[in-house]
């Protein structure tokens, strides 16, 4: 069952068409990966999915149009991650993970026990708990980067949207990056992420292969046809092999 | 020591030097410092005390408490830790109310001290607020901060320049319109006092119900809004907050430099803490900073008085260039 459909999607930016009539299902529960060369339209396409760029072309949620769901109602059914997003660095980290509560607040903003129990959840999650009373400012970039990947999780919303979520993740908290990814897939969490990492985006559930503003293939990581779709578009640069149960990409150079 | 209780100390200590500062304030006068409590049977002295220098302290501290947080909301609403709360025209827009009205009235030094404040400050109030309008109208709405930023200079600019205009044409309004310009706590009175007062309490609990939108702005355009953050409600709300706490101290005050801009990074180099606490914080910072200048401008040339306006103008500068320092954190 598709959670999230997209019917001809067309976005464009300035004088420049970015995506050409996108049609697209993302299957519910599953975990999505976008990937392609740069340029491809890839965030365009999850922005537009968000709700959060003009576009062209039908996108709906569960079968209900993305335009008439409510702000609201809608921030809390879909969680965003933006590319290279930041926050003020005076800001403390329990601060900037409250935000993901947002959606949840009155009037007066002031976040209830159940706000801070999903904060100090997403804070356990990313294992930022820790640092929750030093600002931003005091952290490394890959260290911010889980604070923001925990604002995204406090929102707990059935549907993840993630550009480039990896950026200034060291090996290691890759690997935790994909463990809540499992994790969130095991709750029923529909997620798409966009990534650069091909290794990683291998083990998603589905790939997304883009370039030019169009969707190339769109199939499960484990099919062949996938495997072959990726070589393709990026020129056979990569070549994608099994190695210790996993599917990796390995540069194929000459 | 946690967070909160960090704040609420902050809060109290702001809050008690006003309270000494409002004291003091009404302990000096044009010989200088003259304890009111020593001469509390003398009827002239509780007069002067009571109905002009009690009234001048406080609407110092209320008209710095409006910028101090006009300054925090802006530098908020536009991302920049250089904005000041006059962006949005609202200085030039009330210089051209005052020297217009000065004008059709024929103003002269006279005037300005014998006439009604309410002429002049609803001069000043009438300018801000539709300079403010016209920038809104230039920007297409609130809804793209760059665009609004631009309109406010080309307002400001046109606006100043009319001002100037007008001020050619009409010679004998150069004097009151400079006096506006300096700024000044001399003329504040209680109705002034309870209008500053009035527009303090609706600007910072409008202002706090949207802190959070503006922290959720810090982590960009298109997350605040993916936060469900109803962005035009809340930039209408923050634009109308911006204008209506500038415009009230314009107009009772005049232009008064430097303490919306230098208010919010002194709360920033205290502490470090989400717009609800900078809102507060600013506010009790710019309070405190402006009734200080109010003391020294009476204090410094005794018995005559500067321009607080000039005073905040020279501190202000002398402190941005202490922040700009090189070995001093790159954030000004």
């Amino acid at each position: 069952m598709s959670a999230l459909q997209v019917r001809g999607l067309k976005v464009t930016l300035g004088s420049r068409q970015v995506l050409h009539g996108i049609d697209l299902e993302v299957a519910a529960g599953r975990w999505t990966s976008v990937v392609g060369p740069n340029g491809a339209g890839k965030s365009t396409l999850l922005k537009a999915m968000a709700g959060l760029l003009p576009s062209q072309g039908a996108i709906s949620w569960h079968e209900r149009p993305l335009a008439q769901i409510a702000r609201r109602d809608r921030a809390r059914q879909m969680s965003w991650l933006g590319q290279g997003e930041s926050a003020s660095l005076d800001l403390r980290v329990l601060d900037v993970v409250m935000l993901g509560r947002l959606p949840f607040m009155g009037w007066w903003n002031l976040p209830g026990i159940r706000d801070r129990a999903m904060v100090e959840a997403a804070l356990r999650a990313t294992q930022a708990w820790d640092w929750r009373e030093r600002t931003l400012g005091e952290l490394s970039a890959g260290e911010r980067q889980r604070v923001l990947l925990a604002r995204a999780l406090a929102g707990n919303a059935p549907l993840m949207l993630m550009d480039e979520p990896l950026i200034n993740l060291d090996p290691p908290h890759q690997v935790d990056w994909l463990e809540q990814m499992l994790c969130l897939k095991a709750q029923g969490t529909t997620v798409v992420s966009v990534l650069h990492e091909v290794g990683m985006a291998l083990e998603a559930d589905d790939l997304v292969v883009m370039d030019q503003g169009r969707v190339l293939h769109h199939g499960p990581a484990a099919d062949p046809a996938t495997r072959a779709a990726l070589e393709k578009v990026f020129d056979s640069r990569v070549r994608i092999v099994f190695a210790q149960g996993h599917w990796v990409a390995v540069p194929s150079t000459g | 020591m946690s967070h909160a209780f960090r704040i609420g100390l902050w809060a109290c200590g702001l809050l008690c030097l006003a309270v000494l500062g409002l004291f003091l304030g009404m302990a000096v006068g044009s010989q200088g410092l003259e304890p009111w409590f020593a001469r509390h049977n003398d009827e002239v002295m509780r007069q002067i005390v009571l109905e002009i220098r009690a009234p001048r302290t406080l609407g110092a501290w209320l008209g710095g408490a409006l910028l101090g947080l006009a300054g925090a909301v802006a530098q908020g609403f536009f991302r920049n830790p250089l904005a000041d709360p006059f962006l949005l025209g609202s200085a030039s827009g009330a210089s051209l109310g005052v020297s217009l009205w000065l004008s059709l009235g024929g103003g002269t030094v006279m005037t300005v001290s014998l006439m009604s404040r309410l002429g002049l400050t609803g001069a000043a109030f009438a300018g801000a607020c539709l300079a403010v309008l016209l920038t809104l109208f230039l920007s297409r709405g609130v809804l793209h901060t760059l665009r609004l930023l631009l309109a406010g200079v080309v307002v400001g600019v046109v606006l100043g320049a009319l001002s100037s205009l007008v001020a050619l044409l009409e010679p004998s309004v150069l004097q009151a319109l400079q006096g506006f310009m300096l700024g000044s706590t001399a003329f504040v009175g209680w109705t002034a006092c309870l209008l500053m007062g009035l527009a303090l309490v609706l600007c910072l609990g409008l202002a706090i119900s949207q802190s959070r939108v503006l922290d959720a702005l810090t982590l960009g355009e298109s997350t605040a809004r993916s936060l469900g953050a109803p962005m035009t409600a809340a930039r209408l709300i923050l634009v109308g907050v911006l204008s209506l706490a500038t415009a009230t101290a314009v107009a009772q005050l005049g232009l008064i430099a430097f303490v919306g801009l230098a208010a919010p990074h002194l709360v920033r180099s205290l502490l470090r803490s989400t717009h609800a606490a900078l809102l507060l914080l600013s506010a009790l910072m710019g309070g405190l900073l402006l009734q200080v200048a109010d003391l020294l401008a009476r204090l410094v040339v005794s018995p005559q008085e500067l321009p607080v306006g000039v005073l905040t103008g020279v501190l202000g500068g002398f402190y941005l260039l202490w922040r700009l320092q090189p070995g001093r954190e790159s954030r000004p």
